[in-house]
């Protein structure tokens, strides 16, 4: 019967064009605006690395004021000193870490006639890559004997890698950064994490790095911090060597851990280690170390950010607007097929026939209804990206996949039949007496 | 196989009780070919209305081919109605977006019969009213007197054992209403049993008995044309 009442669904869809056009309008202006918004909040709050979440976790130690949480209630601060991190990553207690730091680095290529040019760079440490999964388009990443050798090796992002070289393997060749020349190990294929979830800290929708060189390196030149740094107490004396031997906190270390039993182990680890620099004089506060997997420490750091989740209920009392007009539309057009409804119940149609007949109809509109509202959607994520199209990152939240394009339509068919349910019970109850002698 | 023992229909609203019918008692036989007549608001609708399972009755006992169904459910009252009573109406009700061919399928869907079954029944009857070259004309492209004559192909395609028709050829010319009169005799004569209701004496009488309504009550249940004939 199904393919029976949707025929009857078309021919009353095609016998009433206004009303039908009316109610997939309003549909898809509901979905339109909810998907737009749920669109940015699925971008937005998505795991950027699905398969090894689970296994990568953050770490917080909580080297901060004793008078003073760095965050409210009694957050730890959500970054490292060089001296914690440092000594966390020589320890080497878990199978695999990353220490780093956001920088920039100035090129000079080899061309003269070139203008040398600054690039955003990560110093970071050899795991960085077999850790977070990046894909190489050439080579691959540095070894730890290039991190303790302090070699000068780096790692190009795609765009700066065709930029100096054009479409040419430029592994093995060098690259001079601020006067030193490195050795290029790998450039990546196209990668972007979103949320950028290896430094939330800084820039979590943010485009990765262009250059990405030997954290070893980056301490021994001296290198400034392009990113947040933070600090409970003055460094006392100025210059780099004061400034990492501080309180403030300016790094993120990232370990790879495999199961329940390491994680307790790291996180014994880190209470024993806070507990000889609570013996050294540091640590003023009572310990607060903190192990967080990927994604929640996306949810830690509210990536997503409150304001999306009150549009999005907006957008959610919006489609329950939009509804409520389709409940009226939908009523009006059922009451207007009155005697055909009688007809149908003298001719032997049960009530649960009908109630199927104008479901499925229904249901058809919710279809067209989805439809036109992907169409609704992607011009209200033109919209945003006309409005904020300033922002490099809005260019990543305006996508939309496969997943959400099913999903508009899955919400539309269930928003429209949630819709036709009051109009088809009140079809249900039409009385075909009343009905037959009026047609 | 149609039996009425004292039902009534009393339509109620907050300041006024209206009987429809009162104690009404009536039954029809097999083969049976009844006009009923009557003046308005005599109860000559709610009778049939009652007797196609359309309306419920405030009280009494009505069976339908050996089973009472006053207690039936709506389903159970459907499929009743689907497989034993075919409707033939005034105004013809068919379904205007659909061709000749879909409106007599309406009830055979219903019943859940197979393509090809159905395409088998839809056939039949079509050539029987004799517009088997317009099974996929729309409504609107036919004469009311071959609209009256679909309707009752729609009728006839479930081969019930009734067929109830309301005023058949009320809103026909003379010529049309006589054909329409005379393929319901063919069909009476084929064994299928015929309640028509009617205003027109003349039609009345072709029936083979005619009850006048009044008042919600039987006033008169007298043979009609043929049986008078016969007896003379």
């Amino acid at each position: 019967m199904f393919r029976y009442y949707a025929k009857l669904g078309l021919l009353s869809i095609r016998r009433n064009p206004v009303l039908s056009a009316l109610m997939v309008a309003a549909i898809a202006t509901g979905i339109g605006a909810c998907m737009t918004i749920v669109n940015i909040d699925y971008v937005m709050s998505g795991n950027p690395i699905p398969h090894r979440s689970e296994l990568l976790y953050h770490v917080q130690l909580d080297s901060w004021d004793p008078y003073e949480a760095a965050e409210e209630p009694n957050e730890p601060p959500d970054q490292l000193t060089y001296i914690d991190g440092k000594a966390l990553l020589e320890a080497g207690k878990a199978r695999r870490q990353v220490l780093s730091y956001r920088t920039g680095r100035v090129i000079q290529p080899e061309d003269d006639a070139q203008l040398p040019f600054q690039v955003s760079s990560l110093s970071t440490t050899a795991d960085f890559f077999q850790m977070f999964d990046t894909p190489f388009l050439y080579g691959s990443g540095w070894d730890k004997s290039d991190d303790d050798g302090m070699a000068y090796v780096v790692v190009l992002s795609r765009a700066i890698s065709e930029q100096l070289f054009a479409d040419e393997d430029p592994v093995g060749r060098n690259v001079v950064m601020n006067g030193d020349t490195y050795r290029v190990t790998g450039v990546l294929d196209t990668w972007q994490p979103t949320p950028k979830f290896y430094d939330v800290s800084n820039d979590s929708f943010g485009e990765i790095e262009e250059v990405f060189f030997p954290f070893s390196i980056s301490i021994a030149k001296e290198v400034d911090s392009y990113g947040n740094t933070n600090c409970w107490k003055p460094t006392g004396e100025t210059g780099w060597q004061a400034f990492i031997n501080s309180e403030c906190v300016w790094m993120q270390l990232w370990v790879e851990l495999h199961g329940d039993e390491e994680r307790e182990e790291y996180k014994a680890f880190l209470n024993a280690y806070v507990e000889s620099q609570k013996a050294a004089g540091r640590f003023p506060r009572p310990m607060n170390n903190r192990l967080y997997d990927v994604m929640q420490w996306m949810q830690n750091r509210e990536v997503v950010e409150d304001d999306v989740q009150v549009l999005l209920g907006l957008a959610v009392l919006f489609l329950l607007v939009c509804l409520l007009n389709t409940i009226g539309l939908l009523l009006a057009k059922i009451m207007r097929r009155s005697g055909d409804i009688g007809l149908r119940r003298a001719l032997g149609a049960s009530r649960r026939a009908i109630f199927s007949q104008y479901i499925v109809e229904a249901g058809l509109i919710g279809i067209a209804g989805g439809i036109a509202g992907i169409g609704m959607t992607m011009l209200g994520l033109q919209g945003i990206k006309l409005l904020y199209g300033e922002f490099e990152f809005v260019e990543r939240l305006v996508r939309l996949d496969w997943v959400m394009i099913a999903t508009a339509i899955v919400l539309a068919v269930i928003s429209a039949l949630g819709a036709a349910l009051y109009p088809t019970w009140r079809a249900c109850g039409i009385h075909p007496a009343s009905q037959l002698k009026s047609l | 196989m149609l039996s009425m023992k004292n039902v009534s229909k009393i339509y109620r609203t907050e300041s006024i009780e209206t009987h429809a019918l009162r104690e009404f008692s009536f039954s029809v036989n097999e083969g049976d070919f009844i006009s009923v007549t009557g003046p308005s608001g005599s109860g000559k609708t709610t009778f049939l209305n009652i007797a196609g399972l359309l309306e419920e009755f405030s009280n009494g006992v009505y069976e339908l081919d050996g089973q009472n169904v006053t207690n039936l459910s709506d389903a159970q009252r459907s499929r009743l109605r689907n497989e034993k009573i075919g409707f033939i109406f005034q105004s013809f009700n068919l379904i205007p977006e659909l061709d000749v061919f879909d409106n007599v399928d309406v009830p055979l869907r219903y019943r859940g019969f197979k393509a090809a079954e159905r395409r088998k029944r839809i056939e039949r009857v079509i050539d029987m009213i004799g517009l088997g070259s317009r099974a996929h004309h729309l409504p609107s492209q036919l004469s009311g007197g071959q609209q009256q004559r679909v309707a009752i192909a729609r009728a006839l395609a479930g081969e019930p054992r009734f067929l109830l028709a309301d005023e058949p050829t009320g809103n026909l010319d003379s010529q049309m209403a006589e054909s329409v009169m005379q393929l319901l005799e063919e069909i009476n004569r084929a064994g299928t049993t015929i309640i028509m209701v009617t205003h027109e004496k003349n039609l009345a009488k072709r029936a083979r008995r005619n009850i006048f309504m009044h008042d919600g009550r039987v006033g008169s249940n007298e043979p009609g044309l043929h049986l008078a004939a016969a007896s003379a």
